[in-house]
């Protein structure tokens, strides 16, 4: 710490690249991973606050029957924003071109992305992407008010703004795929020597599995929504049964995608969830191959499921016996990630952090989602909660209990290394619990609704779904209010500046082993690759009892 | 075997390993948190591994699985098996009402009136958009598509009144375009046919 705190450190905030850049250039024609990862995170913050209040708007209008502060058609529209926004500029690229661009290439030893240009080129996409689908509210004939899946033949015969929306979509598709493909090349062709496949952390891995099925699904969903637009100027008739098409078409077309996108939002958060468990408990991951071979299988059986989200809809009953089946088999790799977390505690030495609490969080919420899927994977009582608040509770429970839960874990967990900063850790306890508790307190209401055969996306609901719909509003609030202090307390870390110490909580892998924040070259010498990448036998008794800050400024001296 | 009984049996079934499976993560969890605190065991064993209890818990988290599929295509089989003496019903979905067609010409609107003790079979459509035809009492859910014809049954065992609500987003007034099931006595339903 002291030999390296005497030499005048320059992190890559201070350095350009490419050099003679400057002010807000330095950052829009940036080619460095790690910049552009943070270009990522404010846009994705941005885009999550929007989204949680047009989600507390929800609530708050359904807390009472009636109308009570929108109409039908705003609410329809808000609905349909909240999910789009959540799903296309959140959930789906959140960790992934956050902390994936940021710690993907620190993690296998290399510089930077394989394609740096074309990982600009993923950004500005992104960028546009969202702007599109700002356009699209404002301009046309209204909000698009189809609910983020888009099914025909309403989203053919609505006359608002549809086609700009899922213009939007097909942008945000691009830059998606631009990530995966950089991202599978960067971990062919860019590991440092020595690490061999069995080396790679598992959050690399993880990222290596979401972008072969973001390479491979998210053409499917471009392909699809090409055809709605084409429907809806030119009446082409693929999706019109008094043409000779079948509107069955597009919901197979969309889930194709649609489905394998849900592995692609959580797996990353399974990867980050496998990053903070062992430092915490400092001991090795329990099962590594396991965790591994988990990913690659959740990545390709869940590839093979989509129709389960149709089994009401009309498909033979042979489609039904398939799927439901292999719903079932996608479940196993996932039981086995959680075995492996919570056995890679036992023996371990604990300390409490906002990361792991985040992260035993994301393995409660998780598994509440994952066994209520259960339920929707078999054929029987799927027909009987399929389309109810039941479902829309489940998937929170995976989306936001999980990838939003592991987002938040990576935050906290990688905040030190890129900024260099700690954050107030009594003010983030404080956020996590209030978000945790806020999230039952919404979202199992909504569960028990679903189960008294509460549609979803209702504006009105009968009276007996009254009581459930006014508690579940408090819930919304409580989740407002935790991530709002969540994010508080990280911006204010800026102010405080506490400054982290490279490694403030005493990992094994790569991006721990270099300055925090790191330099523009992330690695001054060639990075000493360990034979296994959890192997905590070195840091044992010596290492500091307590997270490390560092008293001074280095930085500046 | 009514399959209103079938599929809550199943539901219980999945509902309940779910839970003990949920508790005992939980509580494990909980308690490594607690036992193994750095105050407490500030040395940690190196343990990476063991093959007999991996492949334990994939097995069995398999076997549980197979075994939630069957219950649940079982009961699933129960739905789509009418009863061949089945009084038909014609349903047509259209933005946002619900009609009824029965055999003897008679059209209702908003209401479906049906003899205790029978069973009915429901062929489903729609003329519009995609709608989703859902009767929570009897666990039947039923899309209603456009040019294709579908199909629910359940047996109207009990007396009374039981909410129909439409289930795929079809627009504006989506949640106001419910209906009621009525089951009545023989008597009062050929009244009713009568009825204009």
């Amino acid at each position: 710490m002291d030999a390296i705190g005497m030499v005048k450190r320059q992190s890559f905030y201070e350095t350009p690249s490419p050099a003679g850049l400057k002010g807000i250039w330095a950052w829009l024609l940036t080619r460095d991973h790690k910049r552009l990862a943070l270009m990522y995170l404010w846009a994705i913050m941005l885009w999550l606050c929007i989204a949680l209040l047009i989600g507390l708007s929800l609530r708050i209008e359904l807390m009472w029957p009636g109308g009570t502060i929108m109409k039908a058609e705003t609410y329809n529209a808000m609905f349909t924003l909240h999910g789009v926004i959540m799903i296309f500029l959140f959930v789906i690229p959140a960790i992934p071109a956050v902390f994936g661009n940021f710690f993907l290439p620190i993690q296998i030893g290399a510089d930077d992305v394989f394609f740096p240009r074309l990982n600009l080129m993923s950004w500005y996409l992104f960028m546009f992407g969202g702007g599109f689908a700002i356009i699209s509210l404002f301009s046309g004939k209204g909000f698009p008010d189809t609910g983020w899946t888009f099914y025909v033949p309403f989203s053919v015969t609505t006359k608002t703004n549809v086609s700009l929306t899922v213009t939007a979509a097909f942008i945000l598709g691009m830059s998606s795929m631009l990530t995966g493909l950089n991202f599978i090349t960067t971990v062919h062709r860019m590991r440092t020597k020595g690490m061999g496949w069995m080396q790679i952390p598992l959050f690399t891995w993880s990222l290596y599995a979401t972008a072969w099925v973001q390479l491979l699904a998210t053409p499917v969903i471009s392909i699809t929504f090409v055809l709605v637009i084409l429907e809806r100027f030119l009446r082409i008739g693929l999706f019109d049964p008094a043409k000779g098409g079948d509107p069955l078409l597009y919901q197979h077309l969309f889930w194709m995608y649609s489905h394998p996108a849900v592995y692609i939002m959580v797996l990353p958060g399974m990867g980050v969830v496998s990053e903070i468990i062992p430092i915490f408990s400092r001991k090795s991951i329990f099962g590594y191959k396991a965790i591994v071979y988990s990913s690659l299988a959740i990545a390709i059986a869940g590839s093979l499921v989509w129709a389960h989200h149709m089994f009401t809809s009309g498909i033979s009953d042979v489609s039904i016996f398939v799927f439901s089946l292999l719903t079932y088999l996608v479940a196993i790799p996932s039981a086995v990630k959680v075995f492996s977390w919570v056995s890679t505690m036992y023996k371990g030495s604990i300390q409490m952090t906002p990361p792991l609490l985040l992260a035993l969080a994301f393995i409660y919420l998780f598994s509440v989602g994952g066994l209520t899927g259960l339920l929707l994977g078999a054929a029987g009582t799927n027909v009987y909660v399929h389309d109810t608040q039941f479902v829309v509770s489940h998937f929170h429970f995976t989306m936001f209990g999980g990838t939003g839960f592991a987002f938040f874990a990576a935050l906290h967990f990688w905040w030190p290394k890129m900024f260099g900063l700690m954050y107030n850790m009594k003010r983030a306890y404080i956020a996590v619990i209030l978000t945790t508790i806020g999230f039952i307190f919404h979202f199992i209401p909504m569960m028990i609704l679903g189960l008294m055969g509460m549609p979803r996306r209702y504006f009105d609901y009968l009276p007996q779904y009254a009581t459930g719909n006014f508690l579940a509003g408090f819930g919304g609030f409580m989740i407002i209010a935790g991530v709002g202090l969540m994010f508080t307390n990280l911006l204010l870390s800026f102010r405080e500046k506490n400054l982290a110490a490279d490694d403030p909580w005493g990992g094994t892998t790569l991006e721990w082993s270099i300055p925090s924040p790191p330099p523009l070259h992330n690695f001054v010498g060639v990075p000493e690759v360990k034979s296994f990448p959890y192997d905590f036998s070195m840091v044992g008794k010596d290492a500091a009892p307590t997270i490390q800050t560092r008293e001074t400024d280095e930085r500046t001296s | 075997m009514n399959p209103v009984k079938t599929i809550d049996q199943a539901f219980w079934y999945i509902l309940g390993v779910s839970l003990v499976l949920l508790v005992g993560i939980t509580v494990v969890m909980i308690a490594f948190t607690i036992i193994y605190r750095r105050s407490k065991h500030p040395d940690s064993a190196d343990i990476r591994g063991n093959w007999k209890l991996e492949v334990l818990w994939t097995v069995v988290p398999t076997l549980i699985a197979l075994s939630m599929f069957a219950v649940g295509w079982s009961s699933y089989t129960g739905l789509r098996t009418v009863p061949p003496e089945a009084m038909v019903v014609e349903v047509t979905a259209q933005q946002f009402s619900w009609l009824f067609d029965y055999p003897g010409g008679k059209e209702s609107e908003g209401e479906l009136v049906v003899p205790v003790g029978k069973p009915i079979r429901l062929n489903i459509t729609s003329v519009d958009v995609v709608h989703g035809f859902y009767l929570p009492a009897f666990r039947i859910k039923v899309d209603a598509v456009p040019n294709v014809k579908s199909y629910g049954w359940f047996l109207a065992d009990k007396i009374g009144v039981y909410d129909i609500m439409c289930t795929v987003y079809c627009g504006t007034d989506h949640s106001h375009m419910t209906a009621k099931l009525r089951i009545v006595s023989d008597d009062e339903y050929r009244q009713w046919l009568q009825k204009n």
